[in-house]
């Protein structure tokens, strides 16, 4: 039997991970972390806000959105522990934290955006 | 070996090894190196916005006065630092992405490969129609 290796399904979570958080997070900090907060837009009123999240086609892109950037980091940041600063001895412990810890956050975002609205 | 030459004593050869010993810190010898190293960097502040943005999720769930809580906490000068600095950093992980995407992404149209500055220019034009979007989601109501 073929031993199936995870890295080119780590690897896919990882890429389409970059996409989306490329695509969607330099627009959503500008507007949640910057433009909001030093007022110069005005924020979304709470139904408003409601609405937003809670249409269906904006769960899936918010839990993709969470999920896959989860598991981009935990790729990315695995790797660079290992290559960056050489940290080899703990190359099990870092994986399972990592993944672990994308999964563990995959599953928060499904239940946070099950009870919107 | 030692069937076919009885009697000769040989030196085994044992050649030392070539390992040069690499520094912890050999990201900051080379400016490539460094950019390299701040680029894989920026998968820190995109897990730090999917915290944020299920924080605001949550708020959200909690109710309205979550949410003006999120609101106002968002606005303490900390913070606001934080998402700058991770904004400026979103954007080069989102330009090295795109950059890098014409390597990994073969597109074809019919029997022809979609030459690699048009799978780039698409990136971008994706990422400034997402952003309208996003924007155009966010403030009509307002």
């Amino acid at each position: 039997m073929i031993k199936r290796h995870p890295e080119p399904l780590l690897w896919m979570l990882f890429s389409a991970g970059g996409m989306i958080s490329g695509m969607l997070m330099p627009v959503l900090i500008l507007m949640f972390g910057i433009a909001f907060p030093l007022g110069w837009v005005t924020p979304p009123g709470y139904e408003q806000i409601t609405a937003l999240i809670a249409n269906p086609i904006s769960r899936l892109v918010l839990f993709s959105l969470c999920a896959l950037s989860l598991f981009h980091w935990a790729h990315r940041f695995r790797h660079t522990l290992y290559d960056g600063l050489q940290i080899k001895h703990l190359n099990e412990v870092i994986a399972v934290a990592s993944y672990g810890a994308a999964v563990v956050g995959s599953g928060l975002a499904a239940y946070l955006l099950w009870q919107v609205g | 070996m030692q069937a076919m030459h009885h009697g000769d004593l040989y030196t085994d050869y044992h050649p030392r090894w070539l390992r040069r010993h690499v520094s912890t810190y050999w990201w900051l010898e080379k400016r490539s190196y460094f950019a390299f190293i701040l680029r894989e960097s920026t998968c820190l502040f995109v897990a730090w916005f999917a915290v944020y943005l299920l924080l605001l999720i949550a708020a959200v769930v909690d109710g309205p006065d979550a949410y003006a809580r999120f609101l106002a906490w968002s606005a303490s000068p900390w913070m606001i630092v934080l998402n700058i600095v991770s904004f400026a950093l979103m954007v080069f992980h989102a330009i090295t992405f795109f950059d890098a995407a014409p390597q990994a992404l073969v597109v074809h149209l019919g029997h022809t490969r979609v030459p690699g500055p048009v799978v780039l220019i698409g990136h971008y034009a994706a990422w400034v129609v997402a952003s309208a979007a996003v924007i155009w989601l966010l403030t009509r109501a307002s």
